[in-house]
Formats: C-alpha cells, sequence, structure tokens
C-alpha cells in the first residue's frame, strides 16, 4: 500500500512558535505543518521540545506566541473550552502510559470520548466493541485496565484515539513503556487502522523502527523544528 | 575512500606537510588504524593529479618537506561528500564518523550531516517496513534483521549529535 | 538492644511524619486535630460525673427535709422553698423563720437573716445590682445583708437567696433543726433532663470516636509511597508497620496535647458561661484519674491499632504499594450484630421508662451506643451493596464517579461513616427533644389563651386582698377567679363563660350552663358539707382544651348554675390578662403575688422555661454537629485531594481528549455525594427509628423531626458542595495542560 500525500493545504500549521516554562524555553520558533491523512514522526532528541510541540498542536498548551492553525482557526486564539471541543470532536490521543481510567472497563475506556461528546451509553458501546475487535481485543472488553498487559491496554487506547475518528490522531511515544514484540504489533495495527479511517497521525518517538511507520519525519532540535518536505 | 575526503578536509584549515597530515588524521580518525606514511603519500598524488590540491615547496627541500594545499575544487568535493548521505548500509560507522568530525574541524554543521543521514536511513527503513507490513512471515524476519541494524546507526548518530559538543571541543585545533 | 531499635523506627515514624513537607504537617496536623477533639469530648466526659458529684455534694449539705416530726425547740427553724422567674432567669431560695435563738445555719452563711433581711449568691446579688433590675428588688422589699459562701451553693451561677420572715406556720411550713438531713437527700430517680444529657453526650462521642478512628488514617495512601521507599532501602514488613505506627503515635500524641488544650478552654468555658444546675466552680472541674489514665493510654493504642488494623490489607513492596486487588465481600451477619444488641437493649422503652428500675440510663445509653456504632459498622457494606447495583449509565460523570466507588469505596465511607453516625444520633435527640417540646407547647398550636397567667395562692387570704393586689398592679388587664371545690372523685370548677371556653372546647356558654369533662355526666348529685348539688340535665360532655392539663372528672360550672348554693371553695385561683403593650406586666404581676403571698404559685401558659431549656440543648447539639460535619468536610477534602494527586496522569489525559471540566467536577462530586446521601439515609432511618422509640418511651407523641431531618442534611449537602468546591482548584491545577509533561 503506499499512501500519496498532497500537498495542498496543510491540515494544520504550526507558525514561529514560542513557548517557556518559567526559565527554560521550551518552544523557540517552531514551524510544522500536518497534512491530511499523513503519518508524521516528530524526532529529536529528549528535552528538545517534541512533546511541547504535540501539545501545541493538539491544543493541550497554548503557545506564548505564534499562531497554531488548524484549518482556517487559530487554536492560539480559541477559548479553553473551545478548543476542549476541538479535542473531542476532531483530535485522538495515545501516550505512553497511565492513560485509561482504571476504574472503567476496558469497552468503556474506549467508549467514554463518545459519551463526552454526547453519544447514548448503548450506541458508544456499540461502536467502541467494533475498534476493540478491529484492534483484536474484544475479548477484554470487560477488563479493567489493571487486568490487562501493557500492550493490550495501549491497545484499547489506540482503539480509544480511533473511535471518534478523529482528523488527527497524537500519539506521544506510544510503544516506548512496550518490548520490541509488543512495540511492533501496536504500530502496525494502529498505523493500518489510522490510514483506514484517513487520519493524520502526529507521531513523537525517539525510536527509528518506529518512526519507520511514517509518511515522513521531522526534526525537533533546541526547540525549533527542521521540517523534511512532503513527498511529491 | 573516505581517507582521501578526510585528508581534503584536515587541509581546508590550512596547507599541512603530510607528516603533519599522517598525525592530524591519526589523532582524529586513526584511533584503530593510523595511517600509513605511504598511504598518505599516494593518496595526495591522487588528489594532486585530479587537482583537489596543490603543492606549495619550502626552501630547504627534500620530500618530507612538501606542503600540501587545499584548491577551490577540492573545498567543493569535500563540501558535496560531507553533506550527502551515505546509503545506508550496516557498519558504515567510520565513514559517518569521519564526515561529523571533518564537519565539526572545518566549522560545517555537523547537525545536518545527522539529519540528513537520519532522512537517508529512514527513507529505507519505511521500505522495509511497507515491505514486512505487506510481507510473509519470512519478509518480516528478513525486513527485522535490516531494521534493527539501520536503528543502531541511526541511534549511535543520535548519540553522536547529543555528543558534538564535547566532541567539537576535542577535535577543534 | 531490640527496644532500641524499635525505638529508633517509631521515631524514624515520627520524623516521617513531618519529612513530607507542607502535605507531611498537614496530615499530622489532621490527625492531632481529629484525636485532639476526641480526647477533648472523652477528657469533658470524664470530668462531669467529678463536677456533678462536687456540686451535689454541696447542694446535699444545704437540703432541707421539712416533713420531720420534730417539736419546737431552741434549735428548730421554720422553713418555705420558693422558687421565681425574672425575665430568663430562675431563682430559687428559703424562706427561713427560726423559732428559737439556735436555729441551725445552712453551709455558706454566717448567720440567719432577720426578716426583711436576705442573703443572696454572688450571682444573684450581681442580678440585684443592675439598675435595670429594680423590678426584681421590688419582689421581697428585703435588704441583702449578705453573701452565700460558695460551699453552700451548686455553682458561681447559681441564683439562690436566703429570706429571712415571720410569715411561716407550722400549718403549711416544715419544721427543721439541721441543714443537710441524709433523709432530705433522696436520689432523684434519674430525670429526664439528665437522660437527655447523657443521651446528648453518646450522640456526640461516638462520632467523634468514629472520627478519630478515620482521622489516624488520614492520608495512609501516602504514607505508605513513602514506606515502599524506605523498604528499597532495606526494611522489612514488620519495620515499616512500626514506622507506620510511629508515625501515627506522633500524630496521636500531638492529638493529647491538643485535646489537654482544648479541654482547659472547655472548662474555662463551662465556668464562664455555665448557667443552672450546669455550673460549676473550677475547683470542680477536675477529670475523674483513673478516666484521664485510661484516655493517655488507651488513645495512642487504639489510634496505632487501627492503622496496624489497615495495614493488613496493604501489601508495602520495595517497588510500590499493592492494595489487596480482591477486596474480601463484606459480610452483613456480624454488622447486624451491634445494631440488634442496641434494639435489644432500647426495645423495653417502647413501653414507656420505668424510672424507678435502676440503671435504665445505663441501658438507655448502651443501648443508643451499641445503634449509633452499628451504623458505623453497617454503612460500609450498605454503600458496597447499593453502588454495586448503580448502574454506571447516566452522564459521564456519574459513570466515572460510581465506577470509582465501585472500585474502591472504603476511603469515602470511613469519612461519611461519621457524618452518619452524628446526624443519625442528632435527629434521634432532635426527635425526642421535640417531643418533649411538644408536651409543653401543646396550646401553641390553638388560638392563644386569653387569661396567661394563673395564680394559685399558697395561703388562704381572702379574695378581697387579691382582687385589691391585682387591681393595683400595672398591666392587668382583666382577671377572673376560678373557684376549685375538691369532692371525692371529682372536681368542681366555678368561673365565668370567658374563662371556661379558655379551660376547655365548650362552645356556646351562657351563664348558667354546666359542662362535663372526662366523664362528669349529668344528674349527678355531689355533697357540698351540708348541702347537695346535682348536675342539671342540661350538663354537656365537652373536652379539655388542648393545654390544660388532665384532672380526672371535672364539672366546669358557671356562676349561674349555682346561685343559691352555699359554696365553700378549697382554692380560688386567679386568671390574669396582661396588657401586652404595658412592659414588664409579668414581673409587676410576679411583684404584686409575691409580696402578698410568697408561697403562692404562678402557672404561665406557654410555659417557655422548659422549651428554652430544650431548646438550648438541642442549639448545643446542633451546634456540636456542625462542628463535627465540618471537621469530616475537612477530612473528606483531604481525600478528594489525594485520591486526585493519585490520578494527576489519568486526569491530563482525560483534558487532553477533550474531556469538560464540568464532567470532571461532576465527577467529584457525584464521589462525595453518593457516599453522603447513602450515608444520610441510614441516618435518617436509624434516627428516626431510635427518636420514635426516645418518644415513646419518655411518653411524647410520635412526630417526625422535620427540622431536624431538614438541618442535617441541609449541612450534609453543605459538607458535600463544601467538599467538592475545595476540592476543585486543586483539580484544576492537576489537570492543567503543563500536567502530562511532569511524568
Amino acid at each position: 500500500m503506499t499512501t500519496t500525500v498532497g500537498r495542498g493545504t496543510p491540515l494544520l500549521t504550526a507558525d514561529d512558535v514560542h513557548l517557556s516554562f518559567g526559565e527554560t524555553t521550551a518552544l523557540r520558533g517552531a514551524s510544522l505543518h500536518v497534512y491530511a491523512g499523513e503519518v508524521l514522526a516528530l524526532m529529536g532528541p529528549s528535552g528538545s521540545g517534541k512533546s511541547t510541540l504535540l501539545h501545541c498542536l493538539a491544543g493541550i498548551l497554548t503557545p506564548g506566541s505564534g499562531s497554531i492553525r488548524y484549518g482556517d482557526r487559530d487554536l492560539a486564539r480559541m477559548s479553553d473550552t473551545e478548543r476542549s471541543t476541538l479535542r473531542r470532536g476532531a483530535f485522538g490521543f495515545v501516550f505512553q502510559f497511565g492513560q485509561l481510567v482504571p476504574e472503567l472497563t476496558c469497552l468503556e475506556n474506549v467508549a467514554l470520548p463518545l459519551r463526552l461528546a454526547g453519544a447514548g451509553r448503548r450506541e458508544a458501546q456499540r461502536r467502541a466493541a467494533t475498534w476493540l475487535d478491529r484492534l483484536e481485543v474484544a475479548d477484554l472488553a470487560g477488563k479493567r485496565p489493571g487486568q490487562v498487559s501493557g500492550g493490550q491496554g495501549q491497545r484499547v487506547a489506540v482503539a480509544r484515539a480511533l473511535v471518534t475518528e478523529p482528523a488527527v490522531i497524537f500519539a506521544d511515544e506510544p510503544t516506548g513503556a512496550l518490548d520490541s514484540l509488543n512495540g511492533e504489533l501496536v504500530m502496525k495495527l494502529f498505523i493500518a487502522a489510522a490510514r483506514d479511517t484517513g487520519a493524520a497521525v502526529v507521531l513523537v518517538t525517539h525510536e527509528p523502527r518506529v518512526a519507520a511507520y511514517s509518511d515522513r519525519e521531522a526534526v525537533v532540535r533546541d526547540g525549533r523544528v527542521r521540517e523534511q518536505e512532503p513527498a511529491r | 575512500m573516505s581517507v582521501g575526503f578526510a585528508l581534503l578536509g584536515l587541509l581546508e584549515n590550512g596547507p599541512r606537510h603530510g607528516y603533519d597530515l599522517k598525525r592530524s588524521y591519526d589523532e582524529a580518525f586513526g584511533r584503530d588504524r593510523a595511517l600509513h606514511y605511504g598511504q598518505v603519500y599516494s593518496t595526495m598524488a591522487r588528489l594532486l593529479k585530479n587537482g583537489l590540491v596543490e603543492v606549495e615547496s619550502e626552501p630547504g627541500d627534500g620530500p618530507e618537506r612538501k606542503k600540501y594545499a587545499i584548491t577551490h575544487a577540492g573545498m567543493t568535493d569535500v563540501a558535496e561528500w560531507i553533506s550527502r548521505p551515505e546509503k545506508p548500509e550496516p557498519y558504515l560507522q567510520s565513514t559517518l564518523y569521519t564526515k561529523v568530525v571533518l564537519a565539526l574541524m572545518t566549522g560545517r554543521d555537523a547537525t545536518e550531516v545527522l539529519d540528513a543521514q537520519r532522512a537517508e536511513h529512514l527513507r529505507l527503513m519505511r521500505v522495509l517496513t511497507r515491505r514486512k507490513t505487506d510481507g510473509d512471515l519470512a519478509d518480516e524476519l528478513i525486513c527485522d534483521h535490516a531494521l534493527f541494524h539501520l536503528e543502531a546507526d541511526l541511534r549511535w548518530l543520535e548519540l553522536t549529535a547529543a555528543r558534538l559538543d564535547r566532541l567539537a571541543a576535542r577535535v577543534r585545533p | 538492644m531490640r527496644a532500641r531499635n524499635w525505638l529508633f523506627e517509631l521515631a524514624l515514624g515520627a520524623r516521617m511524619s513531618v519529612a513530607g513537607g507542607r502535605a507531611g504537617w498537614f496530615r499530622l496536623g489532621l490527625i492531632a486535630v481529629g484525636v485532639g477533639l476526641g480526647v477533648a469530648v472523652l477528657l469533658g466526659a470524664a470530668t462531669v460525673p467529678a463536677a456533678m458529684a462536687a456540686s451535689n455534694a454541696r447542694t446535699d449539705a444545704r437540703a432541707i427535709d421539712g416533713y420531720q416530726d420534730l417539736p419546737r425547740a431552741d434549735d428548730t427553724m421554720l422553713t418555705s422553698h420558693f422558687t421565681t422567674r425574672f425575665e430568663g432567669w430562675s431563682i430559687s431560695g428559703e424562706l427561713l423563720q427560726p423559732e428559737g435563738s439556735h436555729p441551725p445555719v445552712p453551709p455558706g452563711v454566717s448567720s440567719i437573716p432577720g426578716p426583711g433581711r436576705m442573703v443572696v449568691s454572688p450571682a444573684l446579688a450581681r442580678l440585684l445590682d443592675d439598675p435595670a433590675n429594680g423590678l426584681l428588688r421590688d419582689r421581697w422589699d428585703a435588704e441583702v445583708a449578705g453573701v452565700i459562701g460558695a460551699e453552700g451553693l451548686s455553682g458561681p451561677a447559681e441564683l439562690f437567696f436566703y429570706l429571712g420572715t415571720d410569715t411561716l406556720s407550722t400549718e403549711h411550713d416544715g419544721r427543721i433543726r439541721e441543714f443537710g438531713t441524709p433523709g432530705a437527700i433522696v436520689r432523684d430517680p434519674v430525670p429526664m433532663f439528665v437522660l437527655l444529657t447523657l443521651v446528648g453526650m453518646v450522640v456526640l462521642l461516638i462520632p467523634v470516636m468514629v472520627f478519630m478512628a478515620a482521622a489516624v488514617r488520614f492520608g495512609d495512601e501516602a504514607r505508605d509511597r513513602r514506606l515502599a521507599a524506605v523498604r528499597l532501602v532495606g526494611a522489612d514488613a514488620a519495620t515499616t508497620r512500626r514506622i507506620a505506627a510511629g508515625e501515627t503515635l506522633a500524630g496521636a500524641v500531638l492529638g493529647l496535647l491538643i485535646g489537654a488544650g482544648l479541654w482547659v478552654g472547655e472548662i474555662l468555658l463551662a465556668h464562664r458561661w455555665g448557667t443552672g444546675a450546669l455550673s460549676f466552680y473550677l475547683a470542680d472541674l477536675r477529670p475523674v484519674p483513673s478516666l484521664v489514665v485510661l484516655i493517655v493510654i488507651a488513645v495512642p493504642v487504639v489510634a496505632v491499632a487501627v492503622t496496624l488494623s489497615a495495614m493488613r490489607r496493604v501489601v508495602v513492596e520495595p517497588l510500590g504499594v499493592t492494595r489487596m486487588s480482591t477486596p474480601v465481600r463484606r459480610r452483613l451477619w456480624w454488622r447486624l450484630l451491634l445494631p440488634t444488641a442496641g434494639v435489644v437493649l432500647l426495645w423495653p422503652l417502647y413501653r414507656g421508662i420505668d424510672e424507678h428500675s435502676a440503671g435504665y440510663e445505663i441501658q438507655v445509653v448502651a443501648g443508643m451506643a451499641a445503634l449509633l456504632t452499628g451504623i458505623a459498622l453497617l454503612l460500609p457494606w450498605q454503600v458496597e451493596a447499593v453502588v454495586g447495583r448503580l448502574g454506571a449509565g447516566g452522564s459521564p460523570a456519574w459513570q466515572l464517579a460510581v465506577r470509582r466507588l465501585q472500585f474502591d469505596s472504603g476511603t469515602a465511607i470511613r469519612a461519611v461513616s461519621g457524618i452518619a453516625v452524628s446526624v443519625a444520633g442528632v435527629i434521634a435527640m432532635q426527635g425526642i427533644v421535640t417531643g418533649i417540646e411538644s408536651l409543653y407547647t401543646r396550646s401553641s398550636a390553638s388560638a392563644p389563651v386569653r387569661y396567661g397567667v394563673a395564680v394559685l395562692p399558697g395561703s388562704s387570704l381572702p379574695d378581697r386582698s387579691w382582687t385589691a393586689a391585682l387591681d393595683a398592679t400595672p398591666g392587668v388587664h382583666d382577671y377572673r377567679p376560678l373557684r376549685i371545690v375538691r369532692l371525692d372523685g371529682a372536681t368542681l370548677r366555678i368561673g365565668d363563660c370567658a374563662l371556661l371556653s379558655q379551660l376547655a372546647e365548650v362552645g356556646e356558654c351562657r351563664d348558667g350552663d354546666v359542662f362535663g369533662l372526662d366523664g362528669a355526666v349529668a344528674g349527678t348529685t355531689y355533697r357540698l358539707g351540708d348541702t347537695s348539688w346535682t348536675s342539671p340535665a342540661t350538663t354537656r360532655a365537652v373536652s379539655r382544651a388542648e393545654a390544660e392539663p388532665t384532672s380526672g372528672e371535672t364539672l366546669l360550672i358557671t356562676p349561674g348554675a349555682m346561685a343559691g348554693v352555699a359554696v365553700q371553695p378549697d382554692d380560688t385561683n386567679f386568671y390574669v390578662a396582661l396588657d401586652p403593650g404595658v412592659p414588664h406586666a409579668m414581673e409587676h404581676l410576679r411583684n404584686s403575688v409575691a409580696r402578698l403571698d410568697l408561697q403562692a404559685y404562678l402557672y404561665s401558659y406557654g410555659n417557655d422555661t422548659v422549651r428554652a431549656a430544650l431548646a438550648g440543648m438541642r442549639d448545643a447539639l446542633l451546634a456540636g454537629a456542625i462542628v463535627l460535619l465540618v471537621l469530616i468536610g475537612a477530612s473528606m477534602v483531604v481525600n478528594v485531594v489525594e485520591q486526585l494527586r493519585e490520578r494527576r496522569r489519568v486526569l491530563a489525559v482525560l483534558v487532553a481528549f477533550g474531556t469538560r471540566r464540568r464532567t470532571l467536577g461532576g465527577s467529584v462530586l457525584y464521589q462525595v455525594a453518593v457516599p453522603v446521601v447513602l450515608g444520610m439515609v441510614l441516618a435518617v432511618a436509624v434516627g428516626s427509628v431510635l427518636a420514635g422509640v426516645l418518644m415513646t418511651a419518655v411518653g411524647a407523641p410520635l412526630t417526625v423531626d422535620w427540622f431536624g431531618i431538614g438541618a442535617t442534611s441541609g449541612i450534609a449537602a453543605v459538607v458535600v458542595l463544601g467538599t467538592t468546591a475545595a476540592g476543585l482548584p486543586i483539580l484544576w491545577r492537576l489537570t492543567r495542560p503543563g500536567n502530562l509533561r511532569s511524568e
């Protein structure tokens, strides 16, 4: 399967983003484009600001200056409520660990974003079940996160990120806590499912083997981005 | 192959005698394998033939009193070589290392060397990953073998990049 | 050697409890305050018996036995007890009339005051000296000749006096030869108020105990994490338990000190503000030593025991803390033992209290204690049973909260059980107080009576004297005489229609009418001395007015119906209507009556004495409950904060994928509210049943105490909202975007 990524208009654009946490400057003029349907690997050494950039792109953090545009809207100018709504509807998230609500069953965890977006319980759980099935963890539906392995938990988390069929999925070291075998499995299922739904993926990783699942990479170093041109 | 570029690069900071060149090379790159004196001369001869270096003679003559200087063409060649990513293949550390160190010694941006190499590696890794995803178990095992080696290269590159400052302090004259 | 290691470990625990920075100090502070409150209440409880004994010893020493058969002698004296009220104060005293030159002298008094002279307690002296109380000075028309010493008073606030007089007679009044006659000291069967006080103490004590048990576990999750670090450097499981014990011990010891401090405050307050029977000299307020020793030893021991028993279910490993993943299902049967025992103890009261059976108050208090403690035991089972059945439908906030509670309800329950127990106790108390109150205020339901005060003369003065005095009293608007003839098996009450309509539901009334009460019927002939009188055929059976006490077979007769019959009344009461526009009309009337007849009794409709006492008791209870609920609220805040901290990662992730803060706030609210509501339901149910039993016991009508239920529910709601509100800033801080990074 070959993926051609149209250059066209970017789906998500960071333009000259600066951000400091107190004394430490995390981003100093980072710019990045994310195109619809592409898998973009964000690489770079620890502390380079790649996770911070991801959080800015996702509207979790607000840049100190510069803009983050999603379509024709600037995330930096939106209210917290508006950004939350955007994250609920258009974005999905996979983190490294500890992201599943420990009290909810796996099925309920996957159904949660739909419920937050206002779907009824039955409908949400029905759709959640099909996603658990796609990630080959349907048998975990009734289990709690504490009762499943790390790899299984990440697949549940991927199902949760995909269940709302978002336009962009942000994945921050999704295999960081897994061994190679489980990491490969999670990535394979994750990227295949993302390509099926046409979601763009912004993948923060320091593992080249994981980055190899991407279409192109961008390197973050000292708060700036060196972005590879998209393939023509 | 890379010895020629390495010696060329060493000349960028100014003309040197052959003996100087050998010592500089051994210090920077020849940890395991020192350059034979004859190797310097044969390489220099080839470079001289290709017009990449020229010879300045000094009074007092004698073969060991020849001073080599880099030509404009030589500089262009070195720049081109350093910035051109190597074709990813296992065990090319020595070449990559030479490039990084030379870049530092000649005041170039070494991270660009790393980034270009990473992009090249990833390009191949993507192909392998795709083949593995679409193929059978045998493909998967073969591709994974290559992928792990390429990854090791890249990791080493990342590590080198992270240590550039220390490296620079050591190799800069 | 071993002992020194143990000591080191205990001390290490104590040091670690404060080494956790501000959070550590906060936790230690909460434990200390929690334990301190418990200790203060316990010390208070240990003080009351000693104080009561000291006070009783003094009142025993001045007790008067007026029923002795004594001949008049040089050392005898006639006495008569006197009580009056002034504004809100109850004042009592003895009228003294020596019959010879060597009369007995009561304790605290140097000599018997002569006629028209009185010795008063310091509190009464102050009252009399107040320029605003001129009406009180006029009451006795006596000169204050001295002050009664402390040894002759129940407490510093007692309003008491001895008044010298020459108007007593052997016909009505008792003769004594000494004060403190042993025969006069009859320990009354425990009166209702004392019972109520005891029950009130139990009601406050048990939730404090429950709170104390919860307090020593404040923040124990953070502590367990610290202990894991200690295990990593080589401590074994037993050592970690001893370190934990050391931490708790530090809190408990600090709590003892705080408790002692609070107790000093308590007795100073009691000394300063105590009134009536509950006023004590500082010297009286010495706790029973054996109880103090018991408290000082038992409190730390129990605190450590609670800590160790809580740690049974936690495995502190070097790399972290594991809670038993499959918690034992809570069993019901043993949790029912204590409440059942409580019901069994209280059940006999259902048929009414036999005040004379020995130890009934112990039975009541033990029953209450068992039932209330039972609530604390039943609650975990109930919460687990109910929460387990709750669907996780509804909003995401609800789902998150319910699943959280199903996951682990222990922490929430520990906090809530204190609320449940105190609310059940307060409702039970409120219920009984309301019930008793309604006994005294039945008239308040109907229209206010016209003749609000009844004057019951204590000596046989001619009516003329009374009418003259009443006519001359400012503020007396109107009065009616009621002549009472007591016969065997019946009473005749003769008064005009205006008065009779106040005593019974007579309906239409004209002079000449006769009404029968409680079985008095027409055509009955009564012998009145030489003559006789037959109730006419027109006699109508009526029912008593609500405010009137039962008095057996009674005929209410208008004067016209007895015209021509010579009646010699046994008593003549005067029913007085006061002019509400005249200030101090009541005090003027009391003065007039006292000057005419010191032994006359004034009965005031709408008796506010009892009501005021009960209201005071209820206020005190409610105040206690509020303080307790606020404390429990504070402890719940700690729980919520700790739990949020533990879940900061999940919270940040939830916020990342767009969870509204409202949803997270809502889940915190539900998480606090659900156990509180369940606790309240259990508390109201048990409290109301308890109130019902107690009301039956004291013979009060069964009423549901909507005020108490409403007030405590309201406070509980405030606690829930307050706890949630206090948790929100931490929630906001933890869900600030930056927090995804911190891991």
